[in-house]
Formats: structure tokens, sequence, C-alpha cells
């Protein structure tokens, strides 16, 4: 994993060496709109190959991408991140807020013909909660306490207690019964060659170079107008990178020094179009609260004040981020905007330690209490850079305050065994995903404390475990904003974490690619309306 | 010869054995489990549904159980199947990576051999004089230059600022649409990078072998006997000398042999080659324990199999041997 480590750092370098000739940041005219035309194929470039096109087995990023275009769950979230219905025309919540009740849409056709009914719907509830499939997503399904499907439009699942998330666990994908049931799905052919009800039917998959996709004309929304997604795997980002200039790739993410430094000159922007919007993604820098280091909340405070968000930003992602003060994401409802926590302020900083008894400074001007030094190693997975170079500043910083850090990378699986699961940690650096849904039950309730579980910082407050349960148990959006605003309160002033910043997600399309249209949403959720103008089209 | 041959086939079977032995304990040993790479750290996986997954793979039993079960699978040459996502068998898994990198591996054997060879020869003959001092400099720069470095620089000359060979992968897209010498002309223009910077990196060891051994099978009393003869210096050297001095060569090609297998990670993954060795290093990263073990033991086989080969080949060609041990014997 170092070596491979290495080989991106002197790729990044060569590749800045090679393409510094001639950059000048001049925006191109963008070009013409051009009408909207069916056709051409479109490159989607991938370090990783998916591992099953069985949604419900899979949890990679990779398999997810692909799966996102063959299938299609009861909802989805809209451009402006709010549910809508996908396979689901409508749905009703009673007033209890127990039962959900959907419509289901009429005249969708699986892509082998056959059509779609609340048969499937009821399979693929009854799939994942069987205690035989494989899978990582029952847990959502297991609060259901009766599903059923009064006819094969309309399908009924009833909660034992209101639950928040269920609307949005019923996004889903919808598997096909007429295929799956009765058969063992671990075994099944589906997971090569998957058959949905989405905009892109399956055309091929060859191992470790690309799978192929072509555009279903029967879809229920409109045929859509680029006929091939083609996939492709490149496990180097720096040869994705050359593929993308050679033509090779049309799509892909950028790093943010590609961003900002590799992608300037004129040419290339009017090769390509970059698009950047927050990801739904958080790092942060979590203190083991068991440790006796870390027990008291103005050390912890302290830490804080003494870090330099904005610098980590700017050091380690070129800017293309921002600041975290919270675990939503900036501009989404559950983000409290009012919410700051503790400024870098290493006089603020000082005297809080100060505060907490550590006062005297020895020879080495590391702060000491009782003759014990504040030292601690800061651990982070292996082969994530920007997390190791956030260490390092940070290092740096609490290094001017009198604190010592080490810091230690280690391979993901040794990290979780042999340090997480045992809680034998001091600090980490991690970042979590920020789901649509602002529940926050496994990460932060005391309840989920235990070895192996997600809270593993172990922070316990019996207000977060009330607003927590409050903000799930309730439909009332206004009533689950004020638990959530009221969260981000008190993990400001507790600071279990040190929330450390949301970076940008930076993907580049080729300019021939019409009809994107950036929203908080991202860029993919109107792909279907993407076109190529006649003239332009390649493939 | 035969009663050689029988005996080295008997010994390999207690190898074999401890081959298996020893594979399943080190990925045993590895901390982290299969489990633990799909699930942990996912906020929607429940203990619950992390030991529904243990129980699927099996991984609850003790491991002299789960030990006995691969091995017993392992003599009926099932490989088991994956624990990854998709639930392939391991052996499916493998057969579609193996003829990539086996057809690649041995183009650049094969382009090694037919290079190094006439480059150590050369080197020997010329002693001390400038094609031998610029051929080692040359061969050693092979083995001394990062070779995703040089990769990635050829990359971006030949195909982003040239634009005249491909970057990456082994076919281009649509290359299904075209006729079959089209699509060989096409696969071989995507091998033309990485065949050349594999066989340059791969020249130094070889060569380096035959100039030595040349230059002391040269100094021998029979070249100068044949010398003495009057035979001519073509004769002397091709005749004579090679065949003697090739012995060491042959070493190499036995143990070569398990290499034929085994891919390169950082080469797969710079030139997106789907070969063994990143389908080797991602199964290690996920603790795909069937794949892992799978590949180490076909590797270990290929090794014994490598081995006894070069044994067998080294008698054929060199007499002293093949007589010396049929006396010991």
């Amino acid at each position: 994993m170092s070596s491979c480590r290495l080989v991106c750092l002197v790729a990044l370098l060569f590749v800045l060496v090679a393409c510094h000739e001639g950059e000048q940041a001049v925006a191109p005219v963008p070009r013409p709109p051009g009408t909207p035309a069916y056709g051409d194929a479109i490159v989607v470039g991938s370090i990783g190959e998916p591992s099953t096109l069985l949604p419900l087995l899979a949890s990679d990023s990779a398999s997810r991408d692909v799966t996102g275009e063959i299938y299609n769950g009861l909802v989805r979230y809209d451009k402006n991140l709010k549910l809508e219905g996908d396979l689901a025309e409508r749905w009703e919540i009673s007033r209890d807020g127990l039962t959900i009740t959907f419509h289901l849409r009429r005249g969708v056709k699986w892509h082998d013909g056959q059509p779609f009914t609340s048969r499937d719907v009821l399979y693929t509830y009854r799939i994942t909660i069987d205690p035989k499939t494989p899978t990582a997503y029952a847990d959502n399904f297991k609060q259901v306490k009766l599903a059923e499907a009064p006819d094969p439009y309309t399908f009924r699942v009833t909660y034992a207690k209101p639950f928040a998330p269920a609307l949005e666990s019923w996004g889903v994908e919808i598997l096909p019964a007429h295929l799956l049931e009765g058969k063992d799905i671990t075994r099944s052919e589906l997971a090569r060659r998957p058959v949905g009800t989405g905009p892109y039917r399956f055309k091929e998959w060859i191992a470790g170079q690309k799978l192929v996709l072509e555009s279903n004309h029967d879809y229920y929304e409109g045929r859509p107008y680029i006929d091939r997604y083609v996939y492709r795997i490149i496990p180097d980002t720096a040869t994705m990178y050359m593929e993308l200039k050679a033509g090779g790739v049309d799509m892909m993410g950028l790093t943010p020094v590609q961003y900002q430094r590799q992608t300037i000159s004129r040419e290339f922007l009017s090769r390509f179009n970059k698009y950047r919007y927050p990801a739904s993604a958080y790092t942060y820098l979590g203190y083991n609260l068991r440790h006796p280091l870390f027990s008291d909340r103005r050390v912890r405070q302290a830490l804080t004040s003494a870090i330099n968000k904005d610098e980590i930003v700017q050091g380690v992602l070129f800017g293309m981020g921002q600041v975290a003060h919270g675990p939503y994401k900036p501009g989404t409802w559950p983000y409290n905007p009012n919410v700051k926590d503790f400024t870098y302020n290493p006089d603020r900083a000082r005297a809080l330690l100060a505060d907490a008894g550590w006062r005297e400074k020895n020879s080495d001007g590391i702060l000491i209490k009782d003759g014990k030094p504040f030292s601690f190693t800061i651990l982070t997975n292996q082969g994530n850079n920007e997390r190791l170079k956030s260490a390092l500043i940070i290092q740096q910083r609490l290094r001017a305050v009198g604190i010592e850090v080490k810091i230690r990378t280690v391979e993901w699986a040794s990290f979780l065994k042999n340090f997480i699961d045992k809680g034998d940690f001091q600090a980490v650096i991690l970042g979590w995903t920020i789901g649509q849904d602002p529940d926050l039950f496994d990460v932060w309730h005391s309840s989920k404390t235990g070895p192996r579980e997600l809270n593993f910082v172990g922070y316990k407050n019996p207000e977060m475990d009330r607003l927590i349960e409050q903000g799930r148990g309730t439909f009332d959006l206004g009533e689950r904003r004020r638990c959530y605003y009221r969260i981000q309160e008190i993990l400001a002033e507790d600071q279990p974490y040190t929330f450390l910043y949301v970076p940008d997600a930076l993907p580049v399309v080729s300019a021939r690619f019409r009809g994107i249209e950036p929203a908080p949403a991202g860029i993919m959720y109107n792909f279907i309306k993407w076109y190529v103008p006649k003239g332009e089209q390649l493939y | 010869m035969l009663y050689y041959l029988a005996k080295r086939l008997l010994l390999m079977i207690p190898l074999l054995i401890g081959i298996t032995i020893i594979t399943f304990g080190v990925i045993h040993l590895a901390p982290g489990e299969p489990v633990e790479m799909q699930v942990a750290m996912n906020p929607k996986v429940s203990a619950e549904a992390r030991e529904r997954l243990r129980k699927f793979y099996e991984l609850d039993k003790p491991l002299h159980v789960q030990y006995g079960k691969w091995v017993g699978r392992l003599v009926r040459l099932d490989f088991g199947r994956s624990f990854a996502p998709d639930g392939r068998p391991v052996i499916a898994k493998i057969r579609e990576r193996l003829p990539v990198t086996i057809s690649l591996n041995m183009i650049v054997l094969i382009l090694e051999f037919a290079l190094a060879i006439p480059i150590g020869v050369m080197a020997a003959t010329h002693r001390d004089g400038p094609l031998d001092r610029w051929t080692t400099v040359f061969v050693f720069l092979g083995f001394a230059t990062p070779l995703f470095w040089l990769s990635l620089i050829l990359m971006y000359l030949f195909g982003v600022r040239l634009g005249v060979l491909p970057i990456s992968g082994l076919h281009s897209l649509g290359y299904e649409a075209h006729g079959i010498w089209w699509q060989i002309a096409d696969l071989a223009k995507h091998l033309v990078i990485p065949i050349s910077v594999a066989t340059f990196g791969s020249l130094a060891g070889l060569s380096r072998y035959m100039r030595t051994g040349m230059i002391e099978v040269l100094g021998q009393d029979y070249i100068t006997t044949a010398r003495a003869k009057g035979l001519s210096e073509r004769v002397v050297i091709y005749r004579h000398a090679l065949r003697n001095a090739l012995l060491p060569a042959i070493t190499i090609l036995g143990l070569s042999v398990p290499g034929l297998i085994g891919g390169s990670v950082i080469f797969e993954s710079i030139f997106a080659i789907p070969g063994m060795g990143k389908l080797f290093m991602d199964g290690v990263m996920a603790r795909d324990y069937p794949l892992v073990m799978g590949v180490l033991v076909i590797g270990a086989v290929l090794t014994l199999v490598g081995n006894l080969l070069a044994d067998l080949a080294y008698a054929v060609a060199d007499p002293r041997i093949r007589h010396g041990r049929e006396r010991a014997l």
C-alpha cells in the first residue's frame, strides 16, 4: 500500500511538471447548447471494479454507481435532496405515523419485458430481512411490523413506532421477483447479468476492464439520450487522468490538486467542464473519550482551539472544501448555520489547558501534569493521503501549544481489528459519509458504544440520546430540525470530535455532453437528460 | 532417471501439505476478517448483520474445522467460493485473469531471453571494451529505473503528447466491431509500452549471469585447445563456449515458471491490465481467504513443478550431473 502511495505521489509530481507549459487561467467560450439528440456513449473512469450487481449484496461505491443506473427504488432524492416518487407514484403516511402506503407506478416494465408490481416490492422486503441473505442492509427493514401488497399496485408497511428514516429506506433498489423468487440469491446469475427497471440495461461485463450498459428505450421516464454507458476500470488515478486528456475517458473525479493546478489551461477547459460542490462526507479527529487524557471537555475544547481548520482546508484540499463544525453538510436542512465551534485561537487553547491542570512544561516544552507529558498518537488508515497530511498539520499546531503528537498509519483491516475494536487508541483521523436522512443514532447514541459499534469513541450524553430518539420518532420536519439544531450545539460544546472539513466533489465531464445542471444533489441526478449534439457524437 | 523422478514427485506430497498449512495459517493470522471489510464503519450495519455474514462464510467455526473443509475441497480441485460479495468460484476468478498474465509474462520472458543472452555474450566477448560498458549501463539503467515512473513518462509521451499509442487497458472501445486482424493490431498497440517497459526492467539479471558464465568458460583450457586447433572464433564461441555458459540460464528459466502466473500490482494498476497481481492484492486487502489461498497454492505448486523441470533440464543438458547422479543413486 505504501508503494501505491509512492506511485501516486511521484506520478503527481511528474504530471505537475509535465503539464506546466503554457497554462493560462482564461475561461474559454462555452459551447452552444445544440439540439438534444439520441446516440453516443459516455466512458466513466473508476478506480474500483464493481463486486456484484445485486445491490442488496453490494456495499462498495463502484457497484452502487452501476446499479444506480439499472434499478429503481420506490422513492428517490430529487435535485434539491427532497424525497420524490420513483417507482411509487405517490405515498401516504397515516396520521399516527405508523403506516406508509405506496401507490406504485403502472406500466413500468422489467428489462426482460415483465411488468413491475407490488409482488417485486414484497419480495425485495422479504429477501432483505431473510436471515440467510448475507446483506448489510436489513436493519431499517427490521423496524417493519407488517408488509402487505393488497393489490398489484399498492404496497403498505406498518411500523411498531414512528420511524422517520423509514421513508428513505424504501429508496433501496427493487429486485425482480419473477427471476429470483425461490432461488438462492447468493448464487444468482443476476449478480453478473442484472435485470432492473432503470434507464440503462446491462449489456456486457469484461472482468477487470469494463462494464457496458445500453439505454432502455422503454424507460418509464423516456428513453435516455446517451445510448451507452461504459464503466472503465482504471485502478491508477494518474493513468486515468492521462486517459481523460487523451480522450479515453469522458468523466472522472479530480483530486484537488488536479482541479486547481493541472486543469486550468485554455485547451483543457475548452474540451472539459469541471464541476464543484460539497461532497456528502466529512473528516474528523476523534478522541477516545474513555482515555484519561481526553475525558476532560476543556482539553478537547483546547485541542480544537489549537487546530487551524482553515489551514487544513487550504493545505490538504487546496481550498477545495470547507471547514466542518458538525456532522451535517452546510446548506442542507438539518445543518445549523449558527453553530460555530472553537475557532483557531492558541491563547484560548493554552488557557483552557491551564484550567484543566496542564500548567508546567518540561525541558522539551511539552506540557506536564502529575509528572506525565501531554503526548498522544493519532492513528489513521494507510493509503489515505489527505488524512495523513491533516495529521501532519495538526501535529505541528499542537506542538505550538505544548502537546506532542505522534502519527501512525495502519492498514485498514488491522486498524479496525487491533485498535478500533479493542478501544486501544488515543485519537484517530477518519471520515463519515453524511446520509441524506439526518438520523445520528448509530454514531452518537450511547447504546452504540459496544465493541464493534460505531460510537467507538464512547460518547455518552443523556440529552443527546433523548434528542436523537425524538428526531427519528417523528415525521414533522420542523420538530426534527429543532432536535438536530440542538444536537449540533451540544456537539460544538462537547467536542467529542474535532470536526475538520467537508471536501468538495470535483467531477470533470467532456464538454461534448450538454444538459448537465449542477444542483445540491450533484450532477448525476438528471443523467438521462444529458445529450451530445449530433455533430459532436464520437461513438 | 525414472526412479529419481518418482522420488521427487513423492517428496512433493508432504511439501504440498506443508504449503497448505502455512498458507492457511498465514492468511488467518493477518488481523481482520473478510466480514470486517464489508461491514465495518458502515452505519447501516448492525452487530446482528455482522454475525449473519460470519455465519454465512462459516467464520464462526473453529479454525481446524475451517482448514479441514478447505483442504477437503482442495483435493477435489475445488478452490471454493470467493468471500467477495459476488461469491463466485475462486477458480472462475483466476481463470479469467490467468490468460492475460501468462501471455504477457511469456512474451516478456521470451524477449528477455532473446535479448539478454546475446547482450551477455557480446559483453563477454568484448570484455571491458566500449560495447561491454554501454550494454552494462543500459541493462543496469533498466534494473534501477522505477518502472511505474518510466511507464507514466512513456504513456504521457506516446499517449497524450504524440497520441500514437493507447495509454491503458487491452482493447480500444468498440473493438468488437472490427475484423480479427484489426483486433490483433489493436491489442499489439496496447501492449507496446507495458511489454517494452517490463522487458527493459528484466534484462540486467540474466545478461549479467550470461556475461560472467561466458567469461569463465572462455578462460577454460578446452577453449584454448579449440582455438589452438585453429577453429574460427565463431565456432569457438557459439559451439564450444556458449553451450556450457547456458547452464545458469536454465536455472533461471526454471525459477521463472512460478513467476509466470504472478503479476505485479503496480504494473497492472498503472496499465489497467486485469491480471493476477491486482486480483491477489485486492484479495489480500479484502481478506478474501479462499481467493488468496487459491492463488498461493497454485503459485506454490508451480514453483515445485518449475524446480523439478529445471533440475531435469539440467540433467539433460549436463552429462556431469546426469552421470554423477546416477552413480550416487
